[in-house]
């Protein structure tokens, strides 16, 4: 312990968060919320608070030694309802690298498949004393119940088309490496609007920080309420992609899909599709993001999504680091507010 | 507090012939600013440049899952921009109490690498040693009580240069 006697409380960092914001002293030191449902719950100072702690998990990431003693002893349960392997990955990667046990699993190996109720599995899986579940499922809504019923730390890891929230950080994180900061930022996000739950958190988290959205999509595949939503709305990937300083592609979403959206997958390409020629319409620095998975040659040409503007792959490096932030702020102490 | 910082850099170059294989390590984060003044020090009496890091130890504490309810210590970067394996690294810290930061940066040190050795160098050396851990370099003794608290303030961060020692108010 230091010699104040040990409060418990460390010193807190001032980070330059970039010529964009400019210098700021961090005014929160932990989360309000016990869990992490969505973007929506979470403050601006929130958002920076896990961006910055996630600065320095991503230094533990690109030591020798990956690990650190942080989460010993706590047991991070990955509740995946659907089909994942970044997501789930980057989480079990971030609670390994904490030293947290962890246990996955996956709807298609429980008792999910004969019919138990996810409350009926959730309390099943409480007894057992996790101290955090990371859960993906595809309604909406579903991690708001588990943490109405749940003593244990919730994180959202995307739950229908609502919100994907470390998702948004990590994408936001990525932007702040490359950008210094949010504020005045053009980020053009094109795809299936419509389905996309890193869209409503992206838009969040964007606003929140200061950014401008410009959200591109055929008619059919945008959500009502855009503009509500912090968007400018355009059915021209011309325009949005007009001196931006990012461009976010978001995948085509064909599971989600129940009726026809567009003629065919080729005319997409043609009206949507990011090729290197739209890209010259944006800024020179410009970032090319994508959630993953890629569906080269529907939303994005191959030779963007792999060429020098790409930063795909350092989404997916970061995420680790972010997954990591979030873990630590929400389970690291004791009992925190409840 | 210069004069005491004088006399540990001389203390270092007396015992640590040749400075070749010796880095400087602060605990995040009065300990960075004091091992800069310190290797600043020796600049001057050596003209050796000795590298300096800093680290923080939040990430290793051991009092994460206890004592304290809510919030968590914000984690700070940690930047040891040289290779510590078969260094002669000092350790340094402001004050010294219990040994628990310590022991941390310790842990937290050993992950980056095999050092030759490690020395302490801490400013303030307040007693009540919960671990069995003793310094190499000490600027001063300062014995205290449990209810007191010593507050190590440097210009780097706190725009003065001094040491305080406060009666800690009673928790409720």
């Amino acid at each position: 312990m230091k010699g104040s006697g040990g409060t418990g409380q460390g010193s807190v960092g001032v980070r330059d968060q970039g010529s964009a914001e400019g210098p700021r002293t961090p005014t929160v030191t932990a989360l309000e919320n016990r869990h992490l449902l969505g973007i929506a719950e979470l403050s601006a100072e929130e958002i920076r608070l896990i961006l910055d702690t996630a600065e320095a998990m991503k230094e533990v990431g690109e030591r020798q030694i990956k690990k650190v003693p942080t989460l010993r002893g706590k047991t991070v349960v990955n509740l995946f309802f659907e089909p994942s392997t970044r997501t789930r990955t980057s989480f079990e990667i971030a609670e390994k690298r904490l030293s947290a046990d962890t246990l996955n699993i996956a709807a298609s190996t429980s008792s999910v498949v004969k019919g138990e109720t996810l409350a009926d599995t959730v309390r099943n899986l409480e007894a057992m004393a996790p101290d955090a579940i990371v859960m993906r499922h595809p309604s909406s809504g579903a991690c708001h119940l588990l943490a109405r019923i749940c003593r244990a730390r919730v994180v959202n890891a995307g739950d229908g088309t609502h919100e994907h929230p470390t998702q948004a950080l990590l994408d936001g994180f990525t932007i702040r490496q490359h950008k210094g900061g949010f504020a005045g930022l053009k980020v053009a996000i094109v795809g299936d609007l419509l389905h996309s739950r890193v869209l409503r958190s992206n838009l969040l988290l964007l606003n929140k920080l200061g950014a401008q959205v410009v959200a591109c999509a055929p008619t059919t595949l945008r959500p009502v309420g855009l503009d509500r939503m912090g968007a400018t709305a355009t059915s021209s990937i011309d325009e949005a992609v007009q001196d931006a300083d990012v461009v976010m592609m978001l995948r085509i979403q064909l599971e989600r899909m129940q009726g026809h959206f567009f003629p065919s997958i080729r005319e997409y390409y043609r009206l949507f599709g990011l090729t290197a020629a739209r890209l010259q319409r944006a800024k020179p620095d410009v970032i090319i993001m994508h959630p993953g998975p890629i569906n080269r040659g529907v939303e994005i040409d191959s030779d963007v999504a792999d060429g020098p503007y790409s930063v795909i792959l350092e989404q997916v490096a970061n995420g680790v680091a972010v997954r990591m932030a979030v873990l630590y702020l929400l389970t690291g102490g004791s009992e925190g507010p409840s | 507090m210069g004069r005491t910082l004088a006399r540990i850099a001389h203390e270092v170059l007396e015992r640590n012939r040749g400075l070749d294989d010796v880095a400087f390590v602060g605990i995040r984060t009065r300990g960075v600013p004091l091992a800069q003044r310190i290797v600043t020090a020796i600049g001057e009496l050596t003209s050796h440049q000795v590298p300096v890091g800093s680290l923080d130890i939040t990430l290793y504490r051991d009092d994460l899952m206890r004592h304290q309810v809510g919030p968590q210590p914000v984690v700070g970067p940690t930047d040891i921009p040289f290779p510590i394996d078969d260094h002669r690294i000092i350790l340094v810290d402001d004050v010294l109490y219990t040994g628990r930061t310590v022991r941390a940066a310790l842990d937290a040190l050993i992950d980056f690498g095999r050092p030759r050795t490690i020395q302490l160098l801490v400013f303030i050396d307040r007693g009540h040693r919960e671990l069995p851990i003793k310094a190499d370099y000490v600027g001063k003794n300062l014995p205290t009580s449990l209810k007191e608290s010593v507050q190590v303030r440097l210009a780097e961060i706190d725009g003065v240069d001094e040491v305080v020692l406060e009666e800690e108010a009673s928790s409720s």
